[in-house]
C-alpha cells in the first residue's frame, strides 16, 4: 500500500499532496515538513530509500523518493510494495508531468524554454487539479491501478475531452485544457517495463 | 430568474480561478496569510451563489488551499453539492475535494450515499470511475456496508476501466466492512483470470494485500497464482505474486520446492532488477539455497549503486532472522557498510549487526559503535546508534554480556550524548541491570551516585534533551540500594540540591521519594554511633531542603514532599526525645520488590464464576460523569499488602505512601526481586572501584582492557589446569597446545551473573498473540475463505429441527421488520436492512441440503486375501455401526421436508469398513446462465485413514449432465482436486447443465477413492443427488406494483393447494416458505401475504398465501404449470413434515 504521495520543491513548499489515510491538515503539514527535512539533507548520490519518518507509518513504512531539479517526489509505502518498482513508478509520474508541460511550453510558455527544469514545477503549481486527475489514473486508494502508459494517457485524454465538451470549468484557461490531450503518444514507451528503465537513478541525467 | 443567471455569469467573469489564486499567492509573498484570508472570504461569497459553476470553481480553489494546510471542512456541504452536479467537470472537482478532505468523522458523508450509488450506476463510465476513485479515499464503514453490493456488481461491469477500479476498491470495502469479504471473494477470485490485464493486476493487488496479513487463508489459491506466475509477463503482477509467495512459503514447505524452478528461471532471464530482487527475497522466505542467495546479495551490496546496496542489506536482514550463521560470514562487508556515507545504508547495516554479535566480539563491536556515536552528526542517526547499542547488548536476556561493569560504564558514557531522545531507554536499562543482576549493584550504585553528583553536567541544557531521564534511574537506584552507598550523606545532599527543582516533575518526585529512603538508611547507620547529633543534623538537612519541593508546581512532587516533610519533622521530634526511630523508619521501606513481567497482569486467568463485565453496582445514570465510575472501583481495590505497620505514623498516610510507592514502581519497568537462587554467594570480580571521570579516557575502554586481561588470565588458568590434567594423565606429553582464537564457550562471564527473570502469575495463560494490535483492521479480515459460506452468511440453512426452531424467531423478526413497515416510515436504516437481506439472498442461493450418509460402500474388486479375515471379524461391529448410522439418517429425513430421498434398501451384508466419507451437497442455481446449476459437495472423511485419488462421477440423464472438461468421455469421472486426511472435510464444486427445470430429478452418482491404510484399496461410495424444483428458484425481490402488473398481464397460469392442520403462527409459516423455497414477501396484510420468486430460467412464480385457523390455502400463479405443480408439491411436503 502507498500511504501518501508528496511532491514539494527544494524549499519544502508542497506542490501536490495526496494522503491515502486521513490526517488532519496541521498534521499533514507537519508530515510534509518532517519529510522535507529528512529528504533535503541527503546528497543526490545516496540511495533513494529512507526510513525513520516517525510521523507517518512506522517501522513497516519507508520513504521512496526521487529528486528532479527543483522537485522532490516522495512516496510513503509499506513493505508490500516493491522498492524498485515504486522508483520506476515515480519516474513514470514525472514523465507524465513532463509531457504535460512540454506541450504547454510550445503552446504558450515559450519564454520558459530557457529554464526548462523549472517548467515542471510551474506546471504543477498552476494545474494541481490536473496533476491529481492524472495521478488518480495511476494510483487509487493507495494501490497501483494501472501501469500501462497508453491506457493511462487514453483515459486522461477522454476525460479531458469530456470536460472540454462541457465547456470546461471556465472559459479563460481553456487553452490549458488540451495540454494532456495533446500529448504525443508515439513518444511514450508502450508499456512500463520495469527492466527498461535504468534504475541507477543518481547517474541518470535528469530529463 | 433570467436576470439572476445573467448576473451570475457576469459575476463569474470577475471571479478568480485556480490559476489566479496561485498567481496571487505568489505575488503576495510578504502577506500571504492575509491575502489568503481575503481569498477565503471571496470563496465563501462564491459558495453562497446558486450557480454551480461558481461553486465548483470555489471548491477547486479550496482544494488548493487545503494543500497549503488550511482547514476547509467548513465547506464540506458545498463539496457534496458540487459532487452531485450532473456535469462531469464539476463532479470531478467535487470528488477530488472530497477525497482530499473528507474522513470518517465528516458528518456530511452520510448525505452522499445515494449520490454515490447514483454515480456508480451512471451510464457514463467516467462518472462511475470518478465516484470510485473518490470513494476509495473516504469510504466509511457505513458507506462500505451500503455500497458493497453495488460495487460488487461493478466488478462484472462490461468496461474493464470500471472493473479494475471496482476490484481495487473492494480492498477498502473489506477493511471497513469485513463481513463483505466472504460473499465477494468468489468473484474476486474470478477476476484473477479476467481477460483484461489491468483488471487482473488489480485483483492480484487486492488478494496480495489481503494475503499479506493473513496468509494461511489464501494457501488454496497457490495453484492459481502459480499458473499466473508462469504465464504473466507484466512485471508489476509478477512482483506482487512473488511477494505473495514469499508470505505463503513459510506456511507450506512443499510450495517452496515447487517454486524453485520458475524462480530460478526468472532470476536468470529477467532484466528487471526489481523482479530479480523480489525473486531472491522469496527464495529466502522459502529457506532454500541460502548460500546462493547470500552470494547474490553480497554482489548487490558490493554494487556501486546505493539503491542496490540498500536492498541487499535489507534482504540480508531477512536471512538473519532464520539463518544468522550464513550472514555472520559476511561480517567484514557489513562493518564496512557502517562507514558508508549514506545514512539509510548505515542504518540497515546496524540492523544486521544485531545478529552478528557473540560473547567474543560484543565489546569490539560496541566499541566501534561508540566511536560512531561520537562522530555522528544528526541526532536521528545518533539516536538510532544508541538504541542499537542497547538492543545489541540487552538481546536475549543479556546473553552476550560477560562483564556487566563494562555495560554499566557504556550506559554511563552514553549519558554524555547531548540531545538524545532516548534518555528513558538508557534509564530503563540501568534500572533493569541494577535490579536483575544482583552482583552488579554495588558497582551500579557507585556509578549512579557519581552521576547524581555530576548531575549539573547532564542538566546543563536539560529542557531540550531527554537525557535527564537517566537521573530518574540514578536516583531510584541510589535510594533503593542505599545500603551499598559509600557515602550516603553526599548523595543525599546531591539529591536535595536546589537545582533539582528545575528537573521535570516526575524525576523530582523520584528524587524526593528516594531521598526519604536514603534518609532512612543514614539514620540507621548514624544511630549505631552514639553521636546523636549527626542523626539530628541529617533530619535538619531534610527539613531545610524539603520545603523547596513542597512549593513545587507539580502535584506529585508537592504531595510527596509535604508528606515526607511532616514525617521527618515527627522523627526529629522523637529524636529530640532520644527515641530510637531508625528501625521503624527503615521499616517503611522494608521488603524486596520483585520484577514483574510487563504482561503479567494480562496473563492472570480469570477465575471461574467471575464475570468481569457484570456491573458491581447499579450502572450509573446518564447524568453521572463517566470517568468517575472506574475511579471509584479502583479505590475499593486498594491492595492489602502486609508490611510492618507503625502506629505512630498515620495509617492513611502509610496507605497513601504505599500507593505512591506503587505508583512509582509502576513507572519503573522492573521491580526488585529476591530469588532464592540468588542467595548463593557471587564472586564479584571488581578490581577497583573506578570513579566516573567525565573527561579523559572513556572509561569503558578500561573495562575492555580489564576484561581482556581477565580472559587472558582465565585462559592461562585453564591451560594450566589442562596441562595439569594432561600431566596427570600422560606425564609430560601434549606440550603443544596453542590457545588459538578462543571459542564461544571458553569465555565465562566475569560475574557469575544471576539474571533474575521476571515474575509471571501462577497458572498464567500462555498466549502468543500478545503483540497483536487489537485495533489492527486486518485482524477482522482473518476469515477462512475456503469454508463454504456459513449459515449466518447466507440464507439460514436447515439442518436440524432444534436448530431451526431456535433460528426462526430471529428470522421472523426480520421478515416482520420488512413486512410491517409503515409506508411512511421507510427510513434509510430500514431500507438498508431490507437491502441487506436482498444481498444475502442474491449472493447465496442455497437450495437444499441433504445429508447423505454413506449408503453403499462396496469394496472394489481388488481385495486382498489378508484383509478378508479382518473384515469378517469386523463385520459384527460394522453392522452395529451401520445401524447406528441409519437411525441417524432417519432422524435427518424427517427434517428435510421432502427433499430427502428414500434410501435404497441397504445391502447390509456389505463388507463395509470403517470408512465413512460423508457427502453433503448443496445445489445452487447459476444466475448468469439459466441452464447451469452448481453443486457444492463437501466431502468429509470420518475414518482414520487417508483418502486419495477421489473421483466423482454422476450418471448423466437426458436432462441433466455433469460438465466435464473438454476431451473427456461422457462417463468419465471428475477428479476431486484434493486428498482427505482423516477427519478433514473439504468442498468441491461441480457444474451441471440442466435443460428443463420444470421437473425434479434424481441423479445417481458414485465416488471412488483409494484408502490408504497399510496398503491402498479402492473403495466406492454410491449416492444420489436430488435436484428439487425449489433448487431452481432464486429469491428475487419484487415490488408490489411490479407484482400487480405481472398478475394483471394474464400470462400466468394458476393452481392452488390447501394445507390442513398447520399449527404455526403465520409469520413462521411465511418465513418457512421464504426460507426453504426461496420466495420473497411482496406484501403482507393481516393473514394474507403475496410472495414472489423466479426460476433460473426466468419463470415467475407468484403465491398468495392465506390462513384461517389451521388451514392454509396457497393460490399460485406461474408461467410454467408443471414447475408450479412441483413447487407446490414440495411446499406441501415441507409442511406435512412439521
Amino acid at each position: 500500500m502507498i500511504k501518501a504521495i508528496l511532491i514539494f520543491n527544494n524549499h519544502g513548499k508542497p506542490r501536490l499532496i495526496r494522503f491515502y489515510q486521513y490526517f488532519a491538515e496541521d498534521m499533514q503539514q507537519q508530515i510534509i515538513r518532517e519529510t522535507f527535512h529528512l529528504v533535503s539533507k541527503r546528497d543526490d548520490n545516496v540511495c533513494n530509500f529512507l526510513e525513520g519518518g516517525s510521523l507517518i507509518g512506522g517501522s513497516d513504512y519507508k520513504l521512496i523518493y526521487r529528486h528532479y531539479a527543483t522537485l522532490y517526489f516522495v512516496f510513503c509505502v509499506d513493505s508490500s510494495e516493491s522498492e524498485l518498482g515504486i522508483l520506476d513508478l515515480i519516474q513514470v509520474c514525472c514523465y507524465f508531468f513532463k509531457m504535460l508541460c512540454r506541450k504547454k511550453q510550445m503552446v504558450f510558455v515559450e519564454t520558459l524554454d530557457k529554464c526548462f527544469e523549472n517548467v515542471c514545477e510551474l506546471d504543477l503549481i498552476f494545474h494541481m487539479d490536473r496533476v491529481h486527475y492524472i495521478l488518480q489514473e495511476v494510483v487509487m486508494g493507495g494501490m497501483v491501478l494501472e501501469t500501462n502508459m497508453n491506457e493511462i494517457v487514453a483515459q486522461v485524454e477522454v476525460q479531458n475531452r469530456m470536460e472540454k465538451s462541457e465547456g470546461g470549468l471556465s472559459a479563460a484557461p481553456a487553452r490549458a485544457v488540451s495540454a494532456v490531450k495533446n500529448m504525443n503518444l508515439p513518444e511514450i514507451p508502450r508499456n512500463i517495463n520495469i527492466g527498461d528503465i535504468n534504475i541507477k537513478v543518481p547517474s541518470l541525467s535528469p530529463f | 430568474m433570467a436576470l439572476k443567471i445573467v448576473k451570475g455569469s457576469i459575476d463569474r467573469m470577475f471571479d478568480k480561478n485556480l490559476q489566479d489564486l496561485v498567481r496571487g499567492i505568489r505575488n503576495h509573498k510578504e502577506d500571504e496569510a492575509k491575502y489568503i484570508s481575503t481569498c477565503i472570504d471571496e470563496i465563501k461569497q462564491e459558495l453562497k451563489q446558486d450557480n454551480i459553476a461558481v461553486k465548483a470553481n470555489a471548491v477547486c480553489k479550496l482544494t488548493y488551499l487545503q494543500m497549503l494546510g488550511y482547514d476547509v471542512s467548513w465547506a464540506a456541504f458545498n463539496i457534496v453539492e458540487v459532487m452531485s452536479s450532473s456535469k462531469f467537470t464539476y463532479k470531478r472537482i467535487g470528488y477530488l475535494a472530497a477525497s482530499q478532505c473528507f474522513h470518517e468523522s465528516t458528518d456530511v458523508i452520510m448525505l452522499t450515499t445515494n449520490q454515490i450509488r447514483k454515480d456508480l450506476s451512471s451510464p457514463n463510465q467516467y462518472d462511475t470511475g470518478v465516484a470510485l476513485t473518490g470513494l476509495s479515499c473516504f469510504v466509511t464503514p457505513d458507506l462500505a456496508r451500503d455500497l458493497a453490493n453495488d460495487i460488487m456488481t461493478l466488478m462484472s461491469h462490461t468496461k474493464p476501466y470500471i472493473r479494475k477500479k471496482a476490484v481495487l476498491i473492494m480492498y477498502k470495502v473489506f477493511l471497513k466492512y469485513p463481513e463483505s469479504l466472504r460473499p465477494a471473494f468468489p468473484r474476486l477470485k474470478e477476476k484473477l483470470e479476467d481477460p483484461d490485464p489491468g483488471v487482473q493486476s488489480a485483483a492480484v493487488n487486492v488478494i496480495c494485500e489481503l494475503a499479506r496479513r493473513n496468509p494461511k487463508n489464501y494457501l488454496s489459491l497457490a495453484p492459481l497464482f502459480f499458473k499466473l506466475m508462469t504465464s504473466s509477463t507484466n512485471n508489476w503482477v509478477l512482483i506482487k505474486i512473488i511477494k505473495l509467495f514469499g508470505a505463503l512459503t513459510p506456511l507450506e514447505p512443499r510450495l517452496g520446492k515447487k517454486l524453485i524452478e520458475p524462480l530460478t528461471n526468472l532470476i536468470h532471464s529477467t532484466s528487471a532488477m526489481s523482479l530479480l530482487y523480489e525473486c531472491v527475497n522469496t527464495v529466502i522466505a522459502g529457506q532454500y539455497w541460502f548460500s546462493l542467495c547470500v552470494q547474490k546479495l553480497r554482489i548487490l551490496i558490493e554494487d556501486s549503486d546505493q539503491n542496490l546496496k540498500y536492498l541487499g542489506l535489507l534482504a540480508m536482514s531477512k536471512i538473519l532472522k532464520t539463518h544468522p550463521k550464513s550472514v555472520q560470514s559476511h561480517k567484514d562487508l557489513i562493518l564496512q557498510c557502517l562507514d558508508d556515507k549514506d545514512e539509510s545504508i548505515r542504518l540497515r547495516a546496524l540492523d544486521l549487526l544485531y545478529g552478528m554479535v557473540s560473547k567474543k566480539n560484543l565489546m569490539e563491536i560496541v566499541k566501534k559503535l561508540m566511536l560512531h556515536v561520537d562522530k555522528a552528526e544528526g541526532t536521528t542517526y545518533r539516536d538510532e546508534l544508541l538504541t542499537k547499542i542497547i538492543d545489541i547488548c540487552s538481546q536475549s536476556n543479556y546473553q552476550y554480556i560477560t562483564n556487566f561493569e563494562w555495560y554499566i560504564s557504556i550506559l554511563v558514557e552514553l549519558t554524555r550524548l547531548e540531545g538524545t531522545r532516548h534518555g528513558h531507554l538508557i534509564a530503563s536499562q540501568m534500572l533493569d541491570v541494577a535490579i536483575r543482576v544482583k552482583a552488579i549493584r554495588v558497582f551500579a550504585v557507585a556509578q549512579m551516585a557519581t552521576l547524581l553528583d555530576n548531575a549539573h553536567l547532564l542538566t546543563g541544557n536539560m529542557q531540550r534533551n531527554g537525557i535527564c531521564e537517566v537521573l530518574y534511574a540514578a536516583a531510584w537506584i541510589c535510594g533503593e540500594f542505599s545500603e551499598h552507598l559509600e557515602n550516603p550523606m553526599q548523595t543525599l545532599e546531591a539529591m536535595l540540591r536546589p537545582k533539582v527543582a528545575t528537573l521535570p516533575g516526575h524525576i523530582q518526585a523520584v528524587y524526593v521519594q528516594n531521598a526519604a529512603k536514603l534518609f532512612a538508611t543514614i539514620l540507621k547507620s548514624q544511630e549505631g554511633n552514639t553521636d546523636s547529633t549527626a542523626a539530628q543534623d541529617t533530619s535538619q538537612l531534610m527539613i531545610d531542603r524539603l520545603p523547596l519541593f513542597v512549593q513545587s508546581a507539580n502535584l506529585e512532587v508537592q504531595e510527596r514532599a509535604s508528606c515526607i516533610l511532616q514525617l521527618v519533622k515527627y522523627i526529629q521530634k522523637l529524636q529530640q526525645k532520644d527515641v530510637e526511630v531508625a528501625e521503624e523508619v527503615n521499616a517503611l521501606f522494608a521488603g524486596e520488590l520483585n520484577p514483574v513481567a510487563p504482561k503479567a497482569q494480562k496473563k492472570v486467568p480469570v477465575p471461574e464464576g467471575l464475570d468481569l463485565d457484570a456491573w458491581i453496582n447499579e450502572p450509573p445514570s446518564e447524568s453521572e460523569s463517566e470517568d468517575e465510575q472506574p475511579k471509584a472501583i479502583f479505590a475499593k481495590e486498594e491492595p492489602k499488602h502486609s508490611r510492618p505497620r507503625h502506629t505512630e505514623v498515620d495509617e492513611k498516610e502509610l496507605a497513601r505512601r504505599r500507593e505512591a510507592r506503587k505508583q512509582e514502581q509502576a513507572n519503573n519497568p522492573f521491580y526488585i526481586k529476591a530469588s532464592p537462587s540468588s542467595q548463593k554467594v557471587l564472586s564479584i570480580f571488581l578490581k577497583s572501584c573506578l570513579v566516573l571521570c567525565p573527561t579523559g579516557l572513556p572509561m569503558s575502554d578500561q573495562y575492555v582492557k580489564l576484561e581482556e586481561e581477565r580472559r587472558q588470565k582465565e585462559r592461562a588458568e585453564k591451560k594450566k589446569k589442562e596441562k595439569k590434567k594432561r600431566k596427570e594423565k600422560r606425564s609430560g606429553r601434549g606440550k603443544k597446545h596453542d590457545s588459538g582464537p578462543e571459542s564461544e564457550e571458553d569465555i565465562t562471564p566475569a560475574h557469575q551473573v544471576d539474571i533474575v527473570t521476571e515474575e509471571m502469575p501462577e497458572n498464567a495463560l500462555p498466549s502468543d498473540d500478545d503483540d497483536k494490535d487489537p485495533n489492527d483492521p486486518h485482524k477482522a479480515l482473518d476469515i477462512d475463505l475456503d469454508k463454504p459460506l456459513a449459515d449466518s452468511e447466507k440464507l439460514p440453512v436447515r439442518s436440524h429441527r432444534a436448530a431451526e426452531a431456535a433460528k426462526s424467531p430471529a428470522e421472523d423478526g426480520e421478515t416482520e421488520n420488512a413486512t410491517s413497515l409503515e409506508p411512511k416510515k421507510k427510513s434509510s436504516k430500514e431500507k438498508r436492512e431490507k437491502k441487506k437481506d436482498k444481498d444475502r439472498d442474491r449472493k447465496v442461493m442455497v437450495k437444499c441440503w441433504i445429508h447423505h450418509w454413506d449408503c453403499k460402500s462396496s469394496k472394489h474388486k481388488k481385495k486382498k486375501q489378508k484383509k478378508e479375515k479382518e473384515e469378517k471379524e469386523k463385520k459384527k461391529k460394522k453392522k452395529h455401526h451401520h445401524h447406528h448410522h441409519h437411525s441417524d439418517g432417519g432422524g435427518e429425513e424427517s427434517v428435510q421436508n421432502g427433499t430427502v430421498e428414500e434410501e435404497e434398501p441397504l445391502p447390509v451384508s456389505l463388507s463395509h469398513r470403517l470408512i465413512n466419507p460423508q457427502v453433503v451437497y448443496d445445489i445452487q442455481g447459476n444466475l448468469q446462465d439459466g441452464s447451469q446449476v452448481v453443486v457444492s459437495v463437501i466431502f468429509e472423511n470420518k475414518c482414520d485413514s487417508f483418502l486419495k485419488s477421489m473421483e466423482f462421477n454422476v450418471l448423466d440423464s437426458l436432462n441433466s449432465k455433469l460438465q466435464r472438461p473438454e476431451g473427456s468421455g461422457p462417463h468419465d469421472g471428475l477428479t476431486v482436486p484434493f486428498q482427505l486426511p482423516p477427519g478433514v472435510s473439504n468442498e468441491a464444486r461441480f457444474v451441471f447443465t440442466v435443460q428443463s427445470i420444470v421437473m425434479p430429478q434424481k441423479l445417481k452418482g458414485t465416488l471412488t477413492f483409494i484408502v490408504k491404510v497399510d496398503s491402498s484399496t479402492h473403495e466406492k461410495l454410491d449416492f444420489k443427488l436430488h435436484f428439487t424444483c425449489t433448487s431452481y428458484l432464486i429469491t428475487t425481490p419484487c415490488y408490489s406494483d411490479a407484482f400487480a402488473k405481472l398478475l394483471e398481464s394474464g400470462d400466468l397460469k394458476g393452481s392452488s393447494v390447501r394445507l390442513e392442520g398447520v399449527n404455526m403462527p403465520f409469520h413462521h409459516l411465511l418465513a418457512r416458505i421464504c426460507f426453504h423455497h426461496h420466495f420473497s414477501i411482496v406484501e403482507r396484510i393481516d393473514s394474507c401475504a403475496s410472495m414472489y420468486s423466479r426460476s433460473i430460467q426466468g419463470h415467475h412464480v407468484c403465491l398468495l398465501v392465506k390462513t384461517s385457523g389451521q388451514t392454509v390455502s396457497i393460490d399460485a400463479k406461474c408461467d410454467e404449470p408443471t414447475l408450479l405443480g412441483n413447487v407446490l408439491d414440495e411446499i406441501k411436503q415441507t409442511f406435512s413434515q412439521c
